[in-house]
């Protein structure tokens, strides 16, 4: 990067940011009139309020990033993204452009206030004009390369346990579905709505950032007697039946937050998200019958139930034997594979449809995992205990893969990523 | 989404805010509220340029159609794509002449899709089947010279142009949409394989506009001239890249999909901040 950028980021006069500058004003000057509280101004940068009185919204500011132990929405756009600035202070700084544009974004607002001019294109790209804010949640993260990076001088700030996902068994990882700097989780229900927030963060910072990869995902929760019941994967099988209460503090503390002293310090109420879009090959499974579908989960189907039990969430008996003396849940399906392992993480899985194979003609369809762990090798272990004897491999491949540093949550008058900028 | 109530308060007396309170209250356009700038130097001054270019692409124009006349396929398929520059450089001027434009510079797909048959088809993209598909200029003396007497009339008819500020913004931004959907995917010279030039040939249009504009960019966003000074410089230089000979390129058949990605992307980077220009008129 020359010189010129780097003055470019200093002076904020720029008609882009003047405008949100400006409106940003005519904004604080609204929340006032409504009694909502002032917008103040912190590190240059306009510092805006979660609107309690927005519809379907989720809180932007907390002790932890949103997107993460929120309700599960329906829809996700997930982006990565590399970074093209040259320093720590640039990053930092597209960092802060990004802050009051999440909390608008979040709060169902447009990214203007004011009409824009006619001769050039309008700030917010508008497409979700109208629709209320969704549950949008926008996660945050940096990837190993970010630091590797010498350009940011982060190397220092790097926890130890961020690293490249080792290789696990039959992978297939194609480098246009992995890694990234920086990572957005955009969840909504409302697919326009998680669409849109990524294309105008990544707008917004034109020029200072490249997307990477991207990937869309949707997932639908049934209701069962009134009450969220566990919702399924293209496999139609039940995806989550063992997830660690989202709802629990014990628990998310156990699992998903890093707790002080249990990595850099800038990491205290973050956490780990691993993603993975894994392929799943609906042809093969669609003539694949449901006895040996079943076997190669070790759960029934329909009800979700361990084989040999009725309901979901019977307690697992891996030594239960049908009839004939055999063992009712198969030593190499999924789940006796998975059990396995100690290890817990908090899963937030998508399914994904995204057109055909090219060279096969197949669907390009399958799962957009995503995990959410207080250290990646809860994952590894889990993914390693599946290994190659996993009875579910063989109407699976594992294409994309990345795993990000989540910050903790942004205090207001703060900004995204901050601590990992000040903290020492 | 919603819009917050537009609440005018001292904070937002900028002339920028005060066209959109005007809008507010009525129904007319924001740029009425506003002294209109006056950009005829500089309209002129494109104009002139465009002129200029059509100049030398009627001379070079020349030059390629005796070649191909007199069988010089060498010569023919050296001045092919330097010929062609001069046209896409002043596109934005040539594009408002809806028939002209295809009848030099249509591709065979063109003409498909607007369900006409290949004897329809005529230009520069003609002779190129020619020259790179067929290998002979036999049966393409009357292209040659229809496409001389296009050319030439396309010169006479750009005096007549109507040239404004918002035809050369939005011309700007036009050859990078230009370069984003066909130079970028090898579809303008699918037989000679030179969308390289033509490529070098839009970014220098759109950076003629850039240039003729600056003062007034400068003068309401310094930041946004160098930011654009900062793009055209990273494009050229990846460009530069790419580069064979005096004033050649690689066939563009020599392109990895990382090149042609990060092309792609520097396209995009310049795009943004030339969108912007049409500040000045606000």
């Amino acid at each position: 990067m020359t010189s010129t950028d780097e003055k470019w980021l200093e002076k904020k006069i720029s008609r882009r940011s003047m405008l949100k500058i400006t409106g940003a004003s005519a904004a604080g000057a609204a929340v006032l009139a409504s009694g909502m509280g002032g917008v103040a101004k912190a590190f240059g940068f306009d510092i805006l309020e979660d609107d309690a009185t927005a519809q379907n919204k989720v809180k932007f500011y907390g002790k932890h990033q949103s997107g993460i132990t929120t309700d599960t929405t329906t829809h996700v756009y997930f982006a990565s993204l590399n970074v093209l600035v040259g320093s720590q202070s640039e990053l930092q700084e597209l960092f802060k452009t990004w802050t009051p544009l999440a909390v608008r974004l979040m709060n169902g607002e447009q990214l203007e206030e004011a009409s824009p001019g006619v001769f050039t294109p309008p700030d917010d790209t508008g497409e979700a004009a109208g629709l209320d804010a969704s549950n949008l949640t926008l996660t945050f993260g940096v990837g190993p390369s970010l630091f590797a990076n010498k350009k940011f001088g982060l190397s220092a700030k790097r926890p130890s346990e961020l690293n490249e996902l080792p290789h696990f068994p039959k992978d297939q990882i194609a480098d246009q579905f992995s890694g990234g700097d920086i990572c957005i989780q955009a969840c909504a229900d409302d697919p326009q709505v998680a669409f849109h927030a990524v294309r105008n963060l990544v707008r917004a910072a034109s020029g200072k950032v490249t997307l990477k990869w991207t990937q869309t995902g949707f997932t639908s929760t049934p209701k069962e007697k009134d009450k969220k019941a566990t919702p399924r994967n293209l496999f139609a099988f039940k995806d989550g039946t063992v997830n660690p209460s989202p709802k629990s503090d014990i628990d998310m503390n156990e699992v998903v937050w890093v707790q002080p002293n249990e990595s850099q310090s800038w990491m205290a109420s973050g956490t780990y998200l691993v993603v993975r879009k894994i392929q799943m090959h609906l042809e093969t499974w669609d003539r694949t019958s449901l006895k040996a579908q079943e076997d190669t989960f070790g759960r029934h189907r329909d009800s979700g139930a361990p084989i040999g039990k009725k309901n979901e969430f019977d307690e697992v008996d891996l030594d239960s034997k049908d009839a004939t003396g055999n063992p009712h849940i198969s030593a190499d399906s999924h789940m006796a594979l998975a059990r396995k392992v100690k290890d817990r993480i908090l899963r937030r899985g998508f399914s994904y449809a995204s057109g055909l194979i090219d060279e096969t003609g197949a669907y390009d369809a399958g799962l957009l995992f995503i995990s959410f762990q207080k250290n990646p090798q809860q994952f590894i272990n889990i993914q390693n205990a599946l290994g190659r004897a996993d009875k579910l491999n063989e109407y699976i491949t594992h294409r994309g893969s990345g795993v990000f540093a989540c910050f903790p949550g942004v205090q207001k008058g703060s900004y995204i990523g901050e601590k990992l900028f000040s903290a020492f | 989404m919603k819009k917050m109530p537009f609440l005018l308060s001292t904070l937002l007396i900028t002339a920028a805010l005060a066209g959109c309170a005007e809008k507010e209250t009525s129904s007319q356009p924001v740029e009425a509220a506003q002294e209109p700038i006056d950009l005829q130097e500089e309209v002129g001054a494109y104009k002139e340029f465009a002129i200029e270019q059509m100049n030398e692409f009627v001379l070079e124009t020349e030059k390629f159609t005796e070649a191909v006349k007199s069988g010089d396929m060498e010569k023919a398929k050296e001045l092919y794509p330097l010929a062609r520059m001069y046209f896409e450089r002043s596109e934005p001027i040539a594009e408002s002449f809806g028939d002209l434009d295809p009848r030099i510079d249509a591709r065979l797909a063109d003409i498909q899709e607007a369900g006409q048959g290949e004897e329809d088809w005529s230009g520069y993209h003609k002779i190129e089947y020619g020259l790179w598909e067929e290998s002979t200029t036999e049966g393409y003396a009357e292209v040659a010279d229809q496409l001389l007497m296009d050319t030439k009339e396309l010169r006479a008819r750009v005096e007549t142009v109507d040239v404004t500020p918002d035809l050369m913004m939005t011309g700007a931004v036009d050859l990078l949409n230009e370069v984003s959907t066909s130079k970028i995917t090898g579809e303008e010279e699918i037989y000679s394989h030179t969308d390289l030039y033509d490529f070098q040939a839009n970014i220098e249009g759109a950076e003629k506009i850039f240039r003729i504009l600056e003062p007034e960019i400068t003068a309401k966003d310094q930041t946004l001239t160098e930011n654009l000074e900062a793009k055209f410089e990273a494009l050229y230089a990846l460009l530069d890249e790419h580069r064979i000979g005096e004033n050649g390129f690689v066939s563009y058949e020599e392109l990895t999909a990382e090149d042609t990605k990060q092309l792609s992307e520097a396209v995009n980077q310049l795009g943004e901040p030339l969108s912007q220009m049409g500040i000045i008129m606000e």
